[in-house]
């Protein structure tokens, strides 16, 4: 990539302000719009709007793929063209099913509910990444803090020792990864997939061994909902933030408290100098092992409350690999994020998105429900392939701390 | 048989670890032989017995159950006629299971190969499954060999196809090939569930409440060579698959384009720098990954399942123990051979028709290979037995060799 084209290229007959890649954008944009337009509350049933718009988008991104910005410039056209076929196929669909499945405010709960795992594994990840390691392992975390954050809330009768207990279980499968990957060396991925196995296995084991055929019992504690008495009666905005699960708040509050720690504090340069420079960290008199046990241990701790509201705050209950893959999307939202805390937060909205829109689809065909489930690993998919190549890690990501 | 070939940048193993994944194997490979694995192995079931006692279960009864279960006391030379008639259904099924354990593994260990973690194997492997279901049930009158063989070709294309999604996007535009697998395999889980749910477009016509693909027809299906065709003896495509050992090896240590795959694998730059093309080579070896996966999958269907079950589609594990069986045959042809077979004898040994269930529950016994195949990567991951191995080996021989030069000067 040229200098050039890292800070804009300019087409002189544009002014100074309209650079190719805004164009671009600007593309995604319109591309957006188009579909925007023939759907709840706007739902206008002529198609000739979404096509304007939709045709503009394409006109955009083939405009910037010409004037070398191709990855915003196919990003604008395929945008153009999902807004078309996703605009056309609404304003042909029954005005009422439009209403359910659209239902912005229900959509958005939702959103929130399905973001919150991936916002808490992916700050997870981004303290073990941004200390040098790599965290393939999330899922395992995820599923150990869903499972043991359960088995604690039955055993003890309460919420809170729960997710107490399922947090450790995850911060013990990542001192597992610490080990293997800083003291032994370990290839950080293998070891990773290795725990994500492990973490399936014992987890299945215990569940059978103590649940079997009956499941989980019904009247488990649960994480409580936060009421918000004035906010609740706002029109739109009270039906999405006026009831919501208390470790949703506590996750987009760890966002801020991340970066702050993160970018903002001695440690979390500490942290980001183990990722950047290990050596230059260590010659300053840092412990780079050290830190990086922090990180990934704090990372599993991070990851497992997020499995722990899966499981107990969000479905009331356990069942086997109940995760889904959520791991990985985390990692991928902590890549397409760039490893920065709103970053991260942006990407799992838009993933829990999907997820949200995937559950409300079957009332258009219910034949094809199975198929909508596919919905936000193709999302996830198409993402990190558009972005993974601008997205720069933390230099020394992978490398264990080479002394001699 | 030396199973590895020439490679062009080895560095000394044992000492530090190299800088990428082929390079690290190898240095795993030439340490400690055949020792490594099966330590590797030995240590796994041992904390997997743990696990167990841990619950309160006698863990040698366990394994003793398990190991009863699996037929491999058909080796035996002084078991009684009727236990060896038990024995050798129970090796057919072992042996079954071993066909498409083998070429998930050589779909990883390609990969690994090439410097690419293909996670990706279930996935292919299920589109497989799909394509030689589709193939199998369709053109009814096509003659037997021919119909065999467009099953196999639709299947292999197939996962081929698959894996080479992985494969562009690792090659244009750098995607993380670990996740773009994995996204893969959910994609081809749902999807796979979709066609052949209720209602779904490949769901069988013959009893519309179950969500179960059509038959394949009798022409499509694998000669059995061992045992009662009713009773699901030992297909052909056992052969099939021990054939594709042998392509394996020859492919990447007779070719040149396992030689190019194998640089890519070592060093990216040095063989971009030296004229081979990476981005090619990443496809193209996705591509063969997802070749053997989905000849797995025809093997599956055409030999002994026939159609596929949505619910089979959720709790399937082939795929995604190839890697353990790459990792624990350290990416070669006959390492992987083995390592299957040890897996193809677990999970028949903790199937629910083979295990007792006043011993030790199935249900637990499938989880507790998941926790064996863990820690087998576990260990695997961190060669440190190699390390371990190596420097006492280095260790005895420096003591040897000064006592050697004690006794001399003395």
């Amino acid at each position: 990539m040229s200098a050039a084209s890292a800070t804009g290229e300019r087409d002189a007959t544009l002014p100074d302000w309209l650079t190719v890649k805004r164009i671009g954008w600007a593309g995604v944009a319109l591309g957006f719009l188009a579909f925007f337009v023939a759907v709840p509350p706007l739902t206008l049933r002529s198609p000739v709007p979404t096509v304007i718009l939709g045709l503009l988008a394409l006109a955009a991104g083939a405009y910037a793929v010409a004037r070398d910005e191709p990855r915003i410039g196919w990003g604008a056209m395929i945008a153009g063209l999902v807004g078309i076929a996703g605009g056309i196929a609404s304003t042909q669909t029954g005005s009422d099913s439009l209403e359910r499945v659209v239902a912005w405010s229900a959509l958005f709960a939702a959103m929130l509910r399905y973001a919150t795992p991936l916002v808490f594994a992916s700050l997870g990840g981004l303290f073990s990444e941004r200390s040098g390691v790599i965290n393939i392992a999330l899922e395992g975390m995820l599923l150990m803090g869903a499972f043991f954050g359960v088995l604690g809330a039955d055993l003890t009768g309460s919420w809170f020792l729960g997710l107490l207990c399922g947090m450790a279980a995850g911060g013990a499968l990542a001192l597992v990864h610490a080990v293997f990957a800083v003291t032994l060396r370990a290839d950080q991925i293998v070891s990773g997939t290795a725990l994500n196995f492990l973490a399936y296995g014992i987890t299945t084991y215990l569940y059978l061994n103590r649940y079997g055929a009956q499941g989980t019992p019904n009247d488990l504690p649960s994480i409580p909902d936060v009421k918000l008495p004035l906010i609740e009666d706002i029109p739109f905005f009270g039906d999405i933030f006026g009831q919501v699960n208390l470790m949703i708040w506590i996750g987009l509050l760890m966002v801020i408290v991340v970066w702050v720690v993160v970018f903002r504090t001695p440690p979390g340069l500490r942290l980001r100098s183990a990722g950047e420079n290990p050596l230059a960290a260590e010659t300053a008199g840092l412990s780079v092992v050290k830190t990086r046990y922090a990180a990934v241990v704090t990372s599993g701790l991070l990851a497992a409350a997020g499995g722990a509201y899966l499981s107990i705050g969000f479905v009331h209950s356990f069942s086997q690999n109940m995760t889904v893959g959520k791991g990985f999307i985390a990692l991928a939202a902590l890549i397409f994020g760039r490893w920065r805390p709103g970053g991260a937060l942006a990407a799992a909205l838009l993933f829990g998105f999907s997820s949200a829109l995937a559950q409300r689809l079957p009332v258009f065909s219910t034949s094809a429900a199975t198929l909508f489930q596919a919905l936000p690993y193709v999302v996830t998919l198409i993402v990190v392939a558009g972005v993974v190549g601008r997205s720069i890690p933390p230099a020394a990501l992978g490398r264990p701390l080479d002394r001699s | 048989m030396s199973v590895e070939g020439p490679a062009p940048t080895l560095e000394s193993p044992g000492e530090e670890p190299a800088a990428t994944v082929a390079g690290r194997l190898a240095g795993y490979v030439r340490g400690g032989g055949v020792i490594t694995p099966l330590i590797t192995a030995l240590l796994a079931f041992l904390v997997g017995g743990l696990v167990v006692a841990l619950t309160g279960k006698d863990p040698i009864a366990t394994y003793k159950a398990i190991f009863d279960g699996t037929g491999l006391n058909w080796f035996f030379p002084w078991i009684s006629a009727d236990e060896r008639t038990v024995a050798s259904l129970n090796l057919q099924q072992t042996l079954i299971l071993t066909t498409p354990l083998i070429l998930t593994g050589l779909a990883v260990a390609f990969a690994f190969r090439c410097g690419l973690f293909n996670i990706g194997g279930q996935g292919q492997y299920l589109v497989g499954t799909y394509a030689a279901v589709w193939a199998g049930s369709s053109f009814e009158s096509m003659p037997h060999v021919v119909h065999v063989l467009v099953c196999i070709f639709a299947a292999c294309f197939a996962g081929a196809a698959w894996a080479g999604i992985a494969g562009i996007l690792k090659a244009t535009t750098g995607t993380n090939e670990v996740i773009s697998t994995i996204m893969l395999n959910w994609i081809a889980i749902w999807v796979g569930s979709w066609l052949f749910t209720l209602g779904g477009p490949l769901q069988t016509d013959t009893d519309k409440s179950v969500p179960v693909s059509p038959d394949i027809f009798p022409g499509a299906k694998l000669p059995v060579f061992w045992g009662d065709p009713e009773l699901q003896g030992l297909h052909v495509g056992f052969f099939v698959a021990l054939a594709a050992l042998l392509v394996f090896w020859v492919v990447l240590n007779r070719t040149v384009t396992g030689y190019e795959i194998r640089a890519t694998g070592f060093n990216p730059d040095a063989a971009q720098a030296s004229g081979i093309s990476v981005g090619r080579n990443y496809f193209l070896a996705m591509a063969v990954c997802g070749l053997f996966a989905g000849l797995a999958g025809a093997l599956d269907i055409l030999g002994w399942q026939f159609r596929v079950a949505t619910n089979d589609i959720q709790i399937s594990q082939i795929g995604f123990l190839g890697i353990a069986v790459a990792l624990l045959g350290r990416n070669t042809a006959i390492g992987t051979m083995f390592a299957a077979l040890l897996f193809g004898a677990l999970l028949t040994g903790t199937s629910v028709r083979n295990l007792d269930p006043a011993v030790f529950q199935p249900e637990l016994a499938g989880a507790l290979t998941s926790i064996i195949q863990g820690l087998i990567v576990l260990l695997v991951s961190a060669d440190i037995l190699v390390v371990y191995l190596w420097r006492l080996r280095r260790r005895l021989k420096l003591r040897g060799r000064g006592n050697a030069t004690a006794e001399a000067g003395a």
